[in-house]
């Protein structure tokens, strides 16, 4: 397979980019937005981590089977979480 | 077998390793290798994460009060070391696609350098925890009533950022070996694959800061 | 390319291939004196351990581990079966009963099961079955071995210094607070076991998914490719969340940190949902490489192929991938909410379908078969037979209330022995039978192995089966004193559990014999479809003469036609066996025997 090689432009915008939404993450924590801080502050993180996930780490010139990869793992830390939080969210209910 | 010759030998070394049929499959193979190793990294921690998920769910306000505690510019100055760190390392590996030892060797060792900024940011964070009496242990202390909750916080502190710090270690000298390798010239544009992956560890450790960082320095700030 | 159906003579001494292929022109780096060109005993001892790399010889490592903690597990047993033998606790005391049954379990789980086939005929078997020369990453593979023994060496440290007692599931706050054995030293040992695991299972994903002969597509592969295929993928997967849930273990024990400890606002229960959501995909690490054995056996030994091939591949990953749904059935009574445990419990039914599909097609591959009742193919049978009854009282103790009454009873234990004994530790014997001939060249001999699979049959039902009418009735599970009223069922269940001892016992002893004095057996003594059939037994160190090239389905007989003519010659000379006899019973006048008989 002809590897990929991604001009440096690309990576310095994206580097912009992820220290762009740290400087906005950082300063909306300051902001009170109730139950939605924690709610935005995992959107951008998802966003950084998609970021370096599919330019830095080539994910996105990978065959499919690679992004298959990456995405069970994710999804398998998904499952132990939601399955778990599944208990101690319904303790409470009669 | 012993048909070619010795420059034959050398820029065919990429095909090294005799199970493989051909370099292209030594080169899936390695990097399918990481990925998976790297999905295995994702468990790992994913303990750790589940257990703050739950707890955090517990003691909402137990745990904003303690990351109030953290130093949040420490904190955003690690994140932005990390961040440049694999800018640097991506560099590096640019400079192994196309051949230049120069952006190679030098991406390798910024990165390297970064890494080390970030451990020292890292520890003199931990020192100040100790200062504080933060530590999770005989000395702990912390105001009611989120005593206990913020002892939970900060056990999961210290094991979630221990953990990346001692992978962070890792790396670093993972990272340091390639340097040497690099400098001796093993690295070609036909044969990288060493690079590419420990690029991938790289940035597999940055994304776990980049989720550490909200989880731990961000959660009640907006309480402060 | 041609395929390997012509001309060679496979079972002479193996010599270097000809320089004529392509790889001739490829660069191999030239033989360092550590490499060995033949295969057989002139390496030297220094050069098995330190350099060794070949996937063969790993798996032969790993025959030698595993057995020695299959033992030392089944000591434990012993143990706990002559103090059951009595109501009273008199033979040993309870707090050293607690110590047996702990470690009893953690080195059958930790130490022989869940590494057994994978280790020991997957590591010999897999590239060989895929049609490559050997793993993917040899030197890792070393790796695993090495992690295996330094886990296992830290569990004897801890087994000799005094034992572990909290049970092989570690259960805050006992383990992490109150336990005054060795709970540090036993999770490390469990800690570097782990990572042997997932190193092997991270080998098997690659080499099946990159290293696959020309022609070898996926739905070529045989059956116990695709079953562990699935295993490695629950290792990988599941492994590294007991590594960290026992490292916080460790942690709150040596460090108090109080992760679990309700003193510190800790939940217990979070230690259990961590620990089952690896402990429960783990029985299916134990089981799986065991049922992708029986689809083997049963493919071999019926001349047929598997019927449903498709489904059973599917099955195999559908259990894998579902395993991780369910583990909160073993939490019905933890203290965790109900609605909880009702997702679990309706999950759990769920996962029995896929285990249930595969029973359905190896019974369907028997109808109208030829079976062959060689003792691989009766430890197959055996193996359908108590796995099914395992996996039906799995059904209900899935089930919330029936669970209440028998959780932490003998019931439960039953029902994971009938899975863990009756069904993976069949398979694996019935495996090292099968592929026995492959791997020493000798072929063990019959009678004695079927003696044993008898042995073992008998033995385990009377030790086993007991126990669920034991649980049924109440007597609850890892306590060391009884009441009268259930000793006879006890007594019954140690009686078997000896003679189950010598069913393991017997092969030890035939199979090294075998070794020495055994038959020799040929490429392929039963005959079996399948590339690892395709090489000189005991096979060269790359493992094929020619490269493979397969146009053939998995047990596709058609594709191979000689095995075909062999076939049917023997069915000639048992038909002419059956004249012969018919003929000598007219010359002695003797009734001939009654249809059916």
């Amino acid at each position: 397979m002809p590897e990929h090689i991604v001009p440096i432009k690309t990576y310095a915008e994206v580097l912009a980019a992820l220290l762009v939404l740290t400087a906005t993450t950082c300063g909306v924590s300051f902001i009170d937005m109730g139950k939605m801080n924690a709610v935005v502050a995992m959107v951008i993180a998802f966003a950084k981590a998609s970021l370096v996930a599919l330019i830095f780490m080539h994910l996105r010139y990978s065959r499919r089977l690679t992004r298959v990869v990456a995405a069970a793992g994710l999804f398998w830390l998904g499952i132990l979480i939601a399955l778990t939080m599944s208990d101690y969210l319904t303790r409470g209910w009669q | 077998m012993a048909e070619t010759s010795v420059a034959d030998r050398h820029t065919h070394s990429a095909a090294r390793a005799h199970q493989f049929d051909d370099a292209g499959q030594q080169r899936d193979a390695v990097t399918m290798g990481m990925w998976v190793f790297l999905v295995t990294e994702i468990m790992f921690f994913g303990g750790l994460f589940a257990s703050y998920v739950v707890y955090r769910a517990l003691y909402p306000m137990a745990f904003a009060v303690a990351s109030q505690e953290l130093d949040i510019k420490l904190g955003t100055l690690n994140t932005a070391v990390l961040l440049v760190s694999s800018f640097t390392m991506v560099v590096a590996v640019f400079g192994s696609q196309t051949g230049s030892r120069r952006m190679l060797v030098g991406g390798l060792a910024m990165t390297v350098a970064l890494g080390v900024v970030f451990l020292v940011i890292k520890f003199f964070e931990y020192y100040q925890k100790y200062v504080e009496r933060h530590i999770p242990g005989p000395s702990f202390a912390f105001p009611e009533p989120y005593t206990q909750p913020a002892k939970m916080y900060f056990t999961l502190y210290f094991a979630m950022t221990g953990l990346h710090a001692a992978h962070m270690i890792v790396g670093c000298g993972l990272l340091t070996v390639l340097i040497v390798m690099a400098w001796r010239g093993r690295f070609t544009p036909e044969y990288h694959s060493p690079v590419e992956v420990s690029g991938l560890y790289w940035h597999f450790v940055d994304i776990i800061w980049i989720f550490l960082y909200p989880l731990l320095y961000l959660i009640g700030r907006h309480l402060e | 390319m041609r395929t390997l159906s012509g001309g060679w003579d496979l079972d002479s001494h193996w010599k270097p291939p000809a320089n004529r292929s392509r790889r001739a022109t490829r660069t191999h780096a030239p033989p360092r004196k550590r490499d060995c060109q033949r295969t057989c005993a002139v390496t030297p001892p220094k050069d098995w351990l330190l350099w060794i790399r070949n996937h063969k010889r790993i798996g032969l490592l790993y025959l030698v581990s595993i057995t020695l903690f299959f033992f030392l597990g089944g000591f434990f047993a012993l143990l706990i079966r002559l103090e059951l033998m009595t109501p009273p606790g008199d033979l040993i005391s309870s707090q050293t009963y607690n110590k047996m049954f702990s470690m009893h379990g953690i080195i059958m789980v930790f130490f022989f099961l869940i590494p057994s086939i994978p280790t020991v005929l997957g590591n010999f078997f897999v590239p060989m079955m895929v049609g490559a020369r050997d793993v993917a990453f040899p030197r890792l593979n070393l790796l695993s071995w090495y992690l295996f023994n330094l886990g296992g060496l830290c569990m004897l440290y801890a087994v000799v210094n005094g034992g572990v007692d909290t049970g092989w599931t570690f259960y805050p706050p006992y383990s992490a607070n109150f336990s005054n054995t060795n709970v540090a030293m036993a999770v490390t040992a469990i800690f570097i076991a782990g990572f042997s695991s997932i190193v092997t299972g991270l080998n098997f994903i690659i080499t099946i998914h990159a290293m696959r002969a020309p022609g070898m597509t996926w739905f070529r592969l045989p059956l116990f490719i695709w079953s562990l295929y699935a295993t490695s993928l629950i290792q990988v997967l599941g492994t590294p969340i007991l590594a960290i849930t026992l490292a916080l273990v460790a942690g709150e024990r040596l460090l108090h940190l109080g992760v679990f400890d309700p003193a510190y606002g800790g939940d217990p229960i979070l230690f259990q949902h961590l620990f089952w959501f690896y402990s429960h995909p783990a029985v299916y690490i134990m089981i799986l490489p065991a049922m992708g054995v029986v689809s083997e056996l049963v493919a071999t030994f019926t001349r047929k192929e598997i019927y449903g091939y498709k489904f059973v591949a599917a099955a195999s990953v559908a259990i894998a991938v579902f395993g991780f749904l369910v583990w909160g059935h073993h939490m019905f009574v933890s203290g965790q909410s109900i609605f909880a445990g009702l997702i679990f419990s309706l999950l759990s039914y769920a996962v029995a379908i896929p285990s249930a599909v595969k029973v359905f097609n190896w019974t369907a591959t028997l109808y109208k078969s030829s079976v062959s009742l060689q003792t691989p193919m009766l430890y197959a049978f055996g193996f359908i037979g108590l796995f099914t009854i395992g996996g039906l009282t799995g059904l209900f103790v899935a089930a919330l209330g029936i669970d209440i009454h028998v959780t932490d009873t003998y019931f439960v234990i039953a029902h994971f022995h009938y899975i863990m004994v009756g069904g993976a530790v069949m398979g694996y014997l019935g495996g090292i039978h099968y592929w026995w001939p492959k791997i020493s060249g000798r072929m063990y001999p019959e009678i004695w192995g079927k003696l044993a699979a008898l042995t073992v049959f008998v033995g385990f039902n009377l030790t086993f089966f007991p126990q669920f009418v034991l649980g049924y009735l109440g007597m609850p599970r890892r306590y060391h004193a009884y009441p009268d009223e259930f000793q006879v069922l006890n007594v019954m269940s140690s009686a078997g559990a000896s003679i189950l001892g010598v069913g393991y016992i017997l092969p030890m002893i035939y199979l090294a014999w075998s070794m020495r004095y055994g038959e020799k057996a040929g490429a392929n003594p039963w005959p079996a479809t399948g590339l690892e059939w395709h090489t000189p037994s005991p096979p060269p160190k790359e493992n094929f003469l020619e490269p493979p090239v397969v146009t053939w389905g998995a047990y596709d007989m058609s594709a191979q036609p000689e095995l075909v003519a062999r076939l049917n010659d023997e069915d000639r000379m048992y038909e002419a066996a059956l004249r012969v006899g018919a003929r000598k019973r007219e010359e002695l006048d003797v009734e001939p025997p009654a249809a059916g008989a």
